[in-house]
């Protein structure tokens, strides 16, 4: 994909060359089919074609680099982790392979076919020595949120021996912030004694700062989506979310912000990537990691636009801001507990903010339509579909469960083209 | 006059009906076969329409080849019952790869639909295999007596291992009538509790080629207690319906 060779690189952290290659291969086949095709792109979103081209090369030298100059680097799996910790303690935080079919023989050894794909691809990327996030992580930061989860990272550990686990609790009332409260400080803990620095309150302030910037670009993408003509493809902008976990959170930001500049001018031309009145869909529910792009290019490919993601790599990952006025450690790691504590995932009881949160974005970025999006296997949000439906009684809705593979392409294809004819 | 061809690419079947000046004048169905895009491309020259609207499960593969604009069979099918019956709510159809419930509004308009997802379990590929494990031909399998043990169930729904299901039935010595009627109880039950989740208003419209199957008709009328009505050729319907936008391009 990229031009510069990294197989010593790739060697040094154990990958599986040849089959590395093969996935490199065939990643870079899909990004150039379902990405590269697209027509209107912004021009900044060569900048995220880059990362893509580099995802397994250069940010993976750069993570090496850092690891060299005595910093750690923390692998994670969901949106509760508190980055501003993490990059507190001097450590690098990244979102771990989950979005692709790989290695599901290896990771059916230790936990069961009916398991989400999204749990199978993380045990199959390490299983099958594919991910060079994994194999560089110092420590892989695990939370209780769903059960296939929870058992798997037991698996995990004994597989990697890197793992600890954040106990989410799954209630929020006065007794359950308590527990959160101090798993967020014993995470600051495990990370002073992994990096060996100190959580310090200008340390805190700083990150605090830059996690924060990176959100707010983010939101302003967000918001930008709303126009109609749309100014960005879904694709593009769900590519920008994922990216958000692996890049450099500073440079992401701006480079995000540029991009946003850009969306700005076709707003105010009125110019955009379909034409104006094409159907608007919200995609509701289970996070699509990275090379996830399957309901998007479905959607987009039968002439609606995607709108906005309701997902943990979309809006769940930025609307809320940490609150930064705290003045000192302890009251820092309050506000942290309590903006990470307000994160609405369906592995809570009651998640009724949820479904307000699903019929506010609905109307704020206009959408025609909503498909609500599980993981196969993924209770909880399989669950919340059926109340999600209930809530959105302004547009159509259509519930959807579907995994990694290509087998149901077909339905899936008849299913959305259909529901858009209806938006029509 | 006028000539608008829709063309239902069936995984089974293409279904195609030929309207002049707004008549209907030829149905043809023709097996989807390994070739089908072959099949078309003939059955276009034969026709020699003006306007043609494709439908179905390989409507892409005349976008792609010509430009013939498409429509899923959703719409189509809306289309089309509401064409031969015109106070049609609710639609069933067993197709060759997966089945559909569609609920109509009282002007025609797609409200809401399910579909299977991802497997046979009960289409009508599940129904021409069991038939063939059973001995029948397709027409002789509808004809099988509504009456019979009601005790006897095939609880797999999955189609290979309902046919080992039925396998060890037959070995067992129970008789090829009361499997066959399993069988299609096994389908209609499924389909019924598709109808109640989407929406049960009358007219009810069973439509597609196993609409013909008789047996299935009448436990579909038990299942939901409504009358089903089903068209004199019912594999029209997609086709129909593809026709009738065709005719207003």
């Amino acid at each position: 994909m990229s031009g510069k060779d990294y197989t010593k690189m790739w060697e040094g952290l154990g990958l599986n060359l040849e089959n590395h290659a093969g996935l490199l291969g065939a990643l870079s086949k899909a990004y150039t089919d379902i990405y590269l095709a697209q027509k209107n792109r912004p021009k900044a979103m060569e900048y995220f074609d880059f990362v893509i081209s580099e995802v397994h090369g250069l940010r993976i030298e750069e993570i090496v680099n850092a690891k060299e100059s005595g910093r750690k680097v923390v692998g994670t799996f969901c949106v509760y982790v508190p980055e501003e910790i993490v990059l507190a303690a001097d450590g690098v935080c990244i979102g771990l392979c989950a979005g692709a079919e790989v290695g599901s023989d290896e990771a059916e050894k230790f936990i069961p076919r009916n398991t989400c794909a999204l749990i199978k691809a993380f045990m199959g990327f390490k299983l099958s020595r594919l991910c060079p996030y994994v194999e560089s992580a110092d420590l892989i930061v695990g939370e209780t949120t769903c059960d296939g989860k929870k058992k798997a990272y037991e698996s995990f550990n004994d597989i990697t021996g890197k793992v600890y686990v954040m106990e989410i609790p799954h209630m929020k009332n006065a007794e359950d912030r308590k527990l959160w409260l101090s798993e967020v400080k014993r995470f600051k803990d495990k990370m002073e004694a992994l990096s060996g620095k100190k959580i310090s309150l200008e340390g805190l302030k700083k990150t605090a700062a830059v996690v924060n910037a990176k959100r707010k670009a983010l939101q302003r993408l967000s918001k930008l989506r709303a126009a109609d003509p749309a100014p960005i493809s879904g694709l593009d902008a769900l590519l920008v979310n994922q990216v958000s976990f692996y890049d450099d959170p500073q440079r992401f930001t701006e480079m995000t912000n540029k991009l946003c500049d850009e969306l700005q001018e076709r707003v105010s031309n009125g110019t955009g990537v379909a034409v104006k009145g094409a159907p608007r869909i919200l995609i509701s529910g289970s996070p699509m990691a990275i090379p996830n792009w399957k309901l998007h290019a479905i959607i987009e490919g039968s002439g609606a636009v995607a709108v906005g993601e309701e997902s943990c790599i979309g809006e769940r990952n930025h609307r809320d801001l940490l609150d930064e006025n705290f003045s000192n450690v302890h009251e820092a790691m309050e506000k942290l507990a309590s903006r990470y504590l307000g994160i609405d995932c369906a592995c809570f009881t009651p998640n009724t903010e949820r479904l307000d949160n699903i019929k506010a974005l609905t109307k704020s970025l206009h959408a025609d339509g909503v498909i609500h999006y599980s993981l196969q296997f993924c209770t909880p949000y399989m669950m919340e579909a059926y109340k999600a439906e209930k809530a959105v009684t302004e547009v159509p809705f259509m519930r959807i469960e579907t995994d990694y593979s290509m087998e149901d392409f077909g339905q899936l294809k008849v299913r959305v083209e259909a529901f858009i004819e209806m938006l029509k | 006059m006028k000539k608008a061809l829709g063309v239902d690419i069936g995984s089974r079947f293409i279904k195609a009906v030929l309207l002049e000046g707004g008549e209907f004048s030829v149905f043809r169905s023709l097996d989807t076969s390994f070739d089908p895009l072959e099949r078309c491309k003939r059955l276009l020259e034969e026709m020699s329409a003006e306007t043609v609207i494709a439908t179905g499960y390989g409507r892409h593969l005349l976008e792609v080849h010509t430009d013939i604009r498409t429509i899923t069979e959703i719409k189509a099918f809306a289309r089309g019952a509401r064409a031969m019956f015109p106070s049609c709510r609710t639609i069933i159809d067993i197709g060759g790869q997966d089945t559909k419930v569609i609920s109509l509004n009282d002007e025609g308009i797609v409200k809401k639909f399910e579909m299977n997802d991802r497997c046979a379990a009960g289409t009508g590929k599940f129904v021409e295999i069991m038939a063939k494990a059973l001995g029948y031909s397709l027409e002789d399998f509808g004809h099988v007596s509504p009456e019979g043990q009601a005790e006897l169930q095939i609880n797999s729904m999955c189609t290979v291992f309902a046919e080992s299901e039925v396998i060890s039935l037959i070995t067992k010595g129970v008789g090829r009538e009361e499997i066959a009627l399993a069988l299609h109880r096994s389908v209609a039950n499924r389909v019924v509790s598709m109808v109640r989740r989407v929406a049960l208003e009358e007219d009810v419209v069973f439509a597609g080629g196993c609409a013909k199957n008789n047996l299935l008709r009448s436990l579909l009328e038990s299942g939901t207690g409504k009358t089903i009505k089903v068209a004199e050729n019912p594999e029209i319907t997609g086709a129909l319906g593809a026709a009738l936008y065709a005719l207003e391009k």
